[in-house]
């Protein structure tokens, strides 16, 4: 595959620095500021948890991240690379090759099976791990064969994360990935998240509402009205399994 | 009432707009088809209906050699008959200088001294004839028009081998002249054949008929049978030379028109509902798709309280927008295309006046159906509406269940890869829409496969008729049957390289109670120049005993291989000869009953006898030889093919010819309409899908295939069904059309279904294009946002 764009990563710097970074949706009387300057340096290998209330930015921030939107002014590096100058083709292949998401709504493909939904990704990706495995990890390798529609919807979930971590992504951006779940389903999904980390040394950012999500990150982000309005570094991180719901 | 549902209305038109206006084309299409038919058939037939009864029409034409006029009266005084009318009647030549081949005519005689009781004219310049002129003629019209004829000019003619001068005083037009070929042929040229009215004394004197007559017409009351009156004519007539009485239904001109209005009225019945019907099935699947995405609306909407039947108003409305709009377009277009049409109706068919009427009731009544289909087609998805229950719609969505169903064979799918096993899952998953789908492109594409195969077989029998059975350059017909000589004599004129006789014999064909008026066509044994031919282009081979009846009159007299006929000569003695049909043959134009040569002149006592010849000509020496043919009084007419070749050539062109790309154009627009709207809905399905493939890396194209795979496999797929349906429809086309006049054949064309395929890849590129243009635009974060 062709990611041109994307080679001579340079792994000692942050995987993502940004200043000042906003945007804009819309103009005139429907004009909304998202964002509204975001100034920001998250080291590789960590766990990020995003808090704050509706409507603050933690999302679009996320979609700009991930290569899904872009911002309207600020800089924004990938390590050393230069995410805001990139064109389409150029940012497919970042997702393609570096990105993994999750969201809410767990988006499985309904006509494949679990495997079928990882391989998806592993046929397309460099250095894909196998896709049993990446199911195994998420506790799944019973239910392989399974179509998304004979799975209850933390197992649709753990498929989505096995999708996006199958091929290995130095990212795992994920968008309330227990907003759709109960707490006990929830802590497994999280559980496996913060393992992914721990084995794999994925970046992971998590945006949530349940504010107890804090206490296993590395780094805490508040979000108030587009603009990070507290940072927290967790000297101690508990284990999903600690976490108080 | 529900202002902000009707605000929703309008937001859902405008999302689903290249949709809409698909559907809505298609079912303008259909009620376009529906006006126009209605309006042409209404039109013809009303003005037909007119014109005959103002000009006073005879229902029955009585044909004899010579008959006195006592015998009129004597036919006026029998029961049911209402009108008696006597004239006169002959062929003629019309010499004008820039011609060199005599143009064919029919003289007619008009009373000199009162009206025609029957077949009156109608004149359209200049002035009626003066008793006291004998010279004075009135001329077709159409054949003055082509000619720059006019009023006060001098034309010569031939009549009964003498010629003389006339002066035109007037251009008319009449109800029997209405489609007027020259005869022997099926379509007409103005040019090339006229018709003349003059003074009864004065075509008497020339065509020795003083005190006689040699056409009998009659009028009947109403609603009475007329066979026993032909029974009658015939029998008072005989010993007179008849030719065999026949009703205006047998009346050529009228047989054209009356087959006009009927295949007019035959389409009208079966297109439009078809358009009306596809219309039907595409605001089927729309509306359907949008239930099934709105389940959550619409059961929150049942929360609120809205009523079931307020909701299904909702989506009712939707689609009756959409029909309304369509139906108004299509009143627009019909009443345009009707005009149009009915232009070139009266470039064949010479009426005084052709209005295109539309009756009020048409335009209601299109409006209404396409409202009642439109609903029809909402009816089936509304009851779920009213099946929804507020607890159901609120769930949240289940994926699509893809467990069940066919299992492909693992190791069948194991050697595609993810995308391709979503398609051909999706496919698989859901037959009956899969389907739908095909059966929908496959019908689009039968309309044009079939109308394609139907009328380039019907141009290829055409030039098959001038190519394989015609072969000579022209042809000539003698004023009486002549003996061998006649062909000597041709064959040495300067430029004629080969002569073969012919001898056409009218006839009236009798079989159990049916009875047809036809010609016995007698060829030489293995003819070279006239053959007769089979549909797949093998000679037919005549025995020295029987005849070879056309599978076309075999059908008029119902009769089966080896039935004797009883064929009723009606020409020099006039015999009555059974003879056994020794075959029965598929042709492809008219309905032909061959002989052999001398067969038929034994049978007739009259060996050697010819009525006409075909000739192959030196081109380098054509002009002498029309010269010394028109000189030649024993010569009744002169052809050339190539003139009668080119007057069909014009009306496949120009006439019908031109409704053929009319109705391609509308199978064009209804296929792409099937294509686009399936494409469509697959992807308004599938965008969440597609986003989130986009989003985990696959690139625009990667993404397209998973959609246009499936669109493709479902095109590949409805070709070869919809070549079927093509056929299917062609036969019945051709089964429809057919009749003795001529015949559509059932040949498959395969250019035809080439054609259509061609036109269904076409529409699925245009739509796979479109689509893909709005898959590249699609907003991922925006489609991933939403539950379903
Ligand atoms: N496509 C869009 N067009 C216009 N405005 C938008 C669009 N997407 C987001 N916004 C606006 O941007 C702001 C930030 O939205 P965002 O989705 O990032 O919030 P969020 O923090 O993720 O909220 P939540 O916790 O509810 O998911 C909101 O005011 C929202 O209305
Ligand atoms: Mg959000």
């Amino acid at each position: 595959m062709n990611n041109t764009g994307l080679q001579g990563l340079d792994l000692s710097r942050p995987a993502f620095a940004m200043q000042g970074l906003t945007k804009v949706f819309g103009s005139g009387p429907s004009r909304v500021e998202a964002l509204r300057g975001v100034d920001l340096t998250v080291p590789a290998a960590e766990l990020v948890v995003l808090l704050g209330p509706s409507g603050s930015g933690k999302s679009t921030l996320l979609n700009i991240l991930g290569g899904l939107d872009s911002a309207t002014s600020g800089s924004l590096f990938y390590f050393n690379q230069d995410l805001g100058g990139m064109d389409e083709s150029e940012l497919t292949q970042y997702r393609r090759q570096h990105i993994g998401f999750v969201f809410q709504f767990y988006n499985l493909m309904p006509s494949l099976t679990a495997l079928e939904n990882v391989q998806l990704v592993t046929e397309i990706a460099e250095n894909p791990m196998d896709a049993a495995e990446a199911l195994a990890m998420v506790g799944l390798e019973n239910r392989q064969d399974h179509f998304p529609a004979q799975l209850s919807g933390g197992e649709q979930q753990r498929v989505a994360i096995a999708r996006a971590i199958a091929k290995r992504p130095r990212v795992l951006f994920c968008d309330e990935p227990t907003g759709a779940l109960d707490s006990k389903t929830g802590r497994t999904v999280l559980n496996v998240l913060q393992e992914v980390n721990r084995e794999l040394g994925t970046t992971i950012f998590i945006v949530t509402h349940a504010a107890s999500t804090a206490a296993m990150a590395h780094r805490v982000i508040h979000f108030a009205d587009g603009r990070i309005s507290k940072e927290v570094e967790n000297q101690h991180v508990l284990s999903a399994a600690e976490i108080d719901w | 009432m529900l202002a902000s549902l009707d605000q929703k209305l309008l937001r859902d038109l405008w999302r689903v707009r290249g949709q809409a206006l698909a559907i809505a084309v298609v079912m303008a299409f259909g009620v376009m088809l529906m006006v126009m038919m209605d309006g042409l058939i209404n039109s013809l037939s009303e003005t037909k209906r007119s014109y005959y009864e103002r000009y006073r029409l005879a229902q029955v034409f009585a044909p004899v050699k010579r008959a006195p006029k006592h015998l009129l009266q004597q036919i006026a005084h029998w029961p049911d008959v209402t009108a008696v009318e006597g004239r006169i009647s002959g062929g003629a030549l019309i010499n004008l200088p820039e011609e060199t081949i005599p143009i064919r005519a029919q003289a007619v005689s008009l009373p000199d001294y009162r009206a025609p009781r029957l077949n009156d004219i109608y004149l359209a310049e200049g002035r009626r004839l003066d008793p006291t002129h004998k010279n004075e003629i009135l001329l077709l019209e159409g054949f003055a028009n082509a000619r720059g004829i006019q009023p006060g000019d001098y034309l010569t003619a031939t009549l009964n081998g003498a010629r003389r001068s006339f002066h035109v005083v007037g251009l008319a037009q009449a109800p029997e002249f209405l489609y007027t070929p020259a005869p022997g042929e099926i379509v007409p040229d103005d040019k090339r054949f006229a018709v003349f009215w003059m003074s009864e004394d004065a075509l008497a004197a020339a065509l020795d008929m003083d005190g006689a007559f040699n056409e009998v017409l009659l009028t009947q009351p109403l609603g009475v049978n007329s066979a026993h009156l032909l029974y009658q004519l015939d029998q008072l007539l005989m010993s007179y030379g008849a030719l065999g009485a026949y009703t205006l239904d047998d009346h050529l001109s009228n047989r054209f028109i009356s087959e006009e209005i009927q295949q007019l009225e035959n389409s009208n019945r079966v297109v439009p509902p078809v358009f009306m019907g596809v219309a039907a099935f595409l605001l089927y699947i729309v509306i359907s798709r949008m239930v099934q995405s709105e389940r959550e609306q619409i059961g929150l909407l049942k929360a609120f309280g809205y009523t079931g039947w307020e909701i299904s108003l909702h989506y009712l409305k939707f689609v009756l927008l959409i029909a309304i709009f369509g139906a108004l377009l299509g009143c627009v277009l019909g009443v345009l295309g009707g005009r149009g049409l009915s232009g070139v109706y009266q470039l064949y068919y010479k009426f005084p006046f052709l209005l295109f009427r539309l009756d009020p009731a048409t335009v209601i009544s299109s409006v209404l159906v396409s409202i009642v289909v439109a609903c029809a087609g909402a009816a089936w998805v509304v009851r779920r509406v009213f099946a929804l229950t507020p607890a159901q719609a609120m769930r949240p969505p289940t994926p699509t269940d893809f467990s069940t169903g066919l299992r492909f064979g693992q190791g069948l799918l194991a050697k595609f890869d993810q995308p391709t096993r979503m398609v051909l899952r999706t496919l698989n998953r859901h037959p009956l829409k899969t389907m739908m789908s095909i059966g929908g492109i496959a019908l689009g594409m039968a309309l044009s496969a079939g109308m394609l195969n139907v009328l380039t077989a019907f141009d290829r029998t055409l030039a098959f008729s001038f190519e394989q059975v015609d072969r000579s350059d022209l042809n000539v017909n003698f004023v009486e049957p002549l003996g061998p000589d006649s062909l000597y004599y041709l064959a040495r004129l300067p430029g004629v390289l080969a002569a073969e006789g012919v001898r056409d014999v009218p006839a009236i064909f009798h079989f159990g109670r049916e009875r047809y008026r036809g010609v016995v066509t007698a060829l030489a044994p293995a003819p070279q120049l006239f053959r007769s031919l089979d549909k797949h282009g093998q000679p037919i081979a005549l025995p020295q005993q029987g005849i070879v009846l056309s599978k076309a009159l075999a059908g008029q007299l119902k009769v089966q291989n080896g039935d004797t006929l009883l064929v009723d000569i009606r020409q020099g003695r006039r015999p009555k000869l059974p003879i056994q049909v020794a075959a029965i043959a598929e042709t492809m134009t008219g309905a032909p009953a061959y002989m052999d040569l001398k067969a038929l002149n034994r049978l007739m006592f009259e060996p050697g006898r010819v009525s006409g010849a075909h000739l192959r000509i030196d081109m380098h020496h054509a002009q002498t030889l029309y010269a010394k043919l028109k000189d030649m009084p024993a010569i009744a007419s002169v052809n050339l093919k190539n003139h009668s070749r080119q007057a069909m050539e014009k009306m496949m062109d120009e006439g019908a010819g031109a409704t053929r790309y009319v109705m391609m154009i509308i199978a064009a627009v209804i296929t792409f309409g099937i294509v686009y709207n399936s494409a469509r809905i697959a992807f308004a399905e599938r965008a969440r899908d597609l986003a989130s493939l986009r989003v985990m890396g696959l690139t625009k194209s990667e993404a397209a295939f998973v959609l246009l795979g499936e669109l493709g496999i479902i095109t590949l797929l409805a070709i070869p069904v919809g070549c079927a349906f093509g056929y299917g429809l062609s036969a019945l086309i051709s089964a429809g059309f057919s009749n003795d006049l001529y015949q559509v054949p059932v040949t498959v064309v395969p250019t035809a279904y080439g054609s259509a395929a061609v036109a269904v890849l076409l529409a699925a590129l245009g739509s796979g294009y479109l689509i893909k243009r709005d898959l590249d635009r699609l907003d991922l974060v925006g489609a991933l946002k939403t539950r379903e």
